[in-house]
């Protein structure tokens, strides 16, 4: 019985120290990707695609926020980062006394859509009025035209691009959020949390527009005119909320990696991104 | 024959005796490993910042262009939620334990001792998941509040976390009180229930008390179902149904995107090393209450 136990339990530390042994044969089948939320479903819908069409080829698709994948890259983790922002100058030195050379690809375009709960009268605000809400100068929905109630300021986590995008473009960069803002983890969970507050405003990707938030039309300021975040608006950039997405890898993409990003820049991919609600590139 | 076979049987526990107690010096050592670790990278965020403006600073900004990093409000996020836990679970939960240890009996204590165990087996993830889909809004209609993810929220699926821990180690402690204590009780005319509430509980104390100090020290290491309820707001809450954010929530949601060795970096490092320091606290207060000799 002790006997039998014994072999059992060297058998197990063998067999686990050997998991690790095929690990080196892996990298020239599996691709690692890491970064945005907001990309998430885009780019799990290219790798189905991609997997189906390559079935000895496996990519594996990790979100937590566009810093976390550049974070990635510069600490060699993944082979690929998903970005809704642009790198950035402090990134790139970063990465420049690592070692890591980070090519840029273009991939797609996304719109950000400011949206409330359909219950509220709300349609549409100014630049400036958004950036009122969000830094914490306007409180009360009262003095945007629509009824008594505290503004609730939905927002992402600090990692995420689509944070650092609406913080840069639309606060004004020398703005801070309002420290009331409620900073939620996903894109999802500000949909969630918009669609059953009365009293809610947040920000996401044109993607995770759905019948239970409703977005604003948006103008740069007073005199302008008001533009709704759609397909159309986005492609002809009469909606001024919009960024490209990015894929950023080190060096020159090669192998495995070339072959996917080939993938996805193809008609087929671009195709793809059409059907998930975000813009193609072309 | 005889003597060589009692020599073997000596250096097999001379042996055992050595392999054992270095399983545990290894715990101690992984635990001061730990410590240095989290030191080590914490204190370098007190170069460029006094400690006492990083944990009284009023304001959490580790992305603005000059940082400020203040963790008061984390602090009292995490205190908050902690204590709103122990207000719920503390009563709940010694309650039950009375009950199980002393009122139930046969099928009904078995039944609720797995109950509360399958509790105890629920990953904070599922608790979290329910927290923002069902919980949340429950809340914000009942207290007609601006948003459901608020400190108390929090609170009540924490306080669902520390329940099987404080009912457990409660449970234990009160059976070992000793029967005659309740003989000589029951003896003197007392009452079933005044037996339990002046001398059962009297003596089980230090034991009930190290039960709830180990629960809430699960609450304040919870990460999950905190980060995913509380709203995150880095403000000093008011009241316990406004949006907080906690200690362990910042470290989850922003470790990921630091950059190794950037003063952000350092800062949640401090925030862990602050973290531990806490729990340790706790621990220690638990396992203080645990020795104690019994009245």
């Amino acid at each position: 019985m002790k006997k039998s136990f014994t072999i059992i339990w060297f058998l197990g530390l063998f067999l686990f120290s050997c998991s690790n042994c095929g690990k080196n044969h892996q990298i020239s089948t599996l691709i690692q990707i890491k970064g945005s939320d907001t990309m998430v479903n885009l780019v799990q819908a290219w790798a189905e695609n991609f997997m189906k069409k390559n079935p000895s080829l496996s990519v594996a698709i990790t979100g937590g926020g566009s810093g976390t994948g550049i974070a990635a890259l510069l600490n060699n983790t993944c082979h690929v980062t998903m970005s809704s922002r642009k790198i950035e100058g402090e990134e790139l030195e970063l990465a420049k006394s690592k070692k890591i050379n980070p090519k840029e690809f273009i991939v797609g375009l996304d719109g950000i859509a400011v949206i409330v709960h359909p219950s509220n009268p709300l349609d549409k605000l100014t630049f400036k009025q958004i950036s009122d809400v969000f830094t914490g100068k306007i409180i009360n929905w009262k003095d945007l035209g629509g009824k008594e109630g505290k503004i609730m300021v939905i927002s992402r986590e600090v990692n995420s691009g689509t944070y650092h995008y609406f913080k840069e473009h639309v606060l004004g960069k020398e703005n801070e959020y309002t420290e009331n803002a409620l900073l939620l983890i996903s894109s999802q969970a500000v949909a969630d949390e918009i669609a059953q507050n009365p009293n809610a405003i947040g920000y996401y990707g044109m993607g995770y527009l759905s019948p239970n938030q409703k977005p604003l039309a948006i103008a740069k300021d007073a005199n302008s005119s008001f533009v709704t975040p759609t397909f159309e608006n986005v492609k002809n950039s009469t909606y001024h909320i919009s960024r490209p997405l990015f894929f950023y890898t080190n060096g020159k993409p090669q192998g495995v990696v070339k072959k996917f990003i080939d993938f996805i820049l193809s008609d087929e991919g671009q195709r793809i991104v059409k059907e998930i609600n975000f813009v193609p590139i072309r | 024959m005889f003597k060589k076979s009692l020599s073997l049987k000596k250096v097999v526990e001379q042996i055992i005796e050595y392999l054992i107690k270095w399983c545990g010096i290894i715990s101690i050592i992984l635990v001061i490993f730990i410590f240095i670790f989290l030191f080590q990278e914490g204190v370098s965020i007190f170069k460029n910042n006094s400690p006492l403006s990083f944990i009284l600073g009023k304001q959490w900004y580790p992305l603005s262009k000059p940082p400020i990093f203040g963790i008061l409000p984390l602090i009292l996020g995490s205190l908050m939620v902690t204590i709103g836990a122990a207000i719920i679970a503390l009563p709940i939960g010694v309650a039950s334990a009375i009950f199980i240890a002393e009122v139930a009996k046969g099928r009904i204590k078995e039944v609720f001792k797995v109950g509360i165990e399958f509790l105890a087996a629920i990953p904070s993830v599922v608790i979290g998941f329910v927290g923002i889909i069902v919980v949340a809004p429950i809340i914000q209609k009942t207290f007609n509040l601006p948003t459901g993810l608020t400190a108390f929220t929090g609170s009540l699926l924490l306080s669902l976390m520390a329940m099987p821990t404080i009912v457990s180690i409660a449970e234990d402690a009160i059976t070992s009180v000793p029967n005659r204590y309740r003989e000589a009780a029951l003896a003197l005319g007392a009452t079933h229930w005044q037996t339990i509430w002046r001398v059962v509980l009297k003596s089980a104390l230090p034991g009930i008390t190290a039960a709830c100090m180990l629960g809430l020290g699960r609450v304040i290491g919870e990460t999950m179902a905190v980060m995913m309820v509380t709203g995150n707001a880095a403000k000093i809450p008011h009241g316990l149904f406004e949006p907080v954010r906690t200690l362990t929530a910042t470290i989850a949601a922003e470790m990921g995107e630091t950059i190794q060795g950037s003063d952000h970096y350092f800062a949640l490092f401090a925030i862990g090393l602050v973290l531990f320091v806490i729990a340790f606290i706790i621990n220690f207060l638990a396992d203080f209450f645990l020795h104690r000799e019994r009245i």
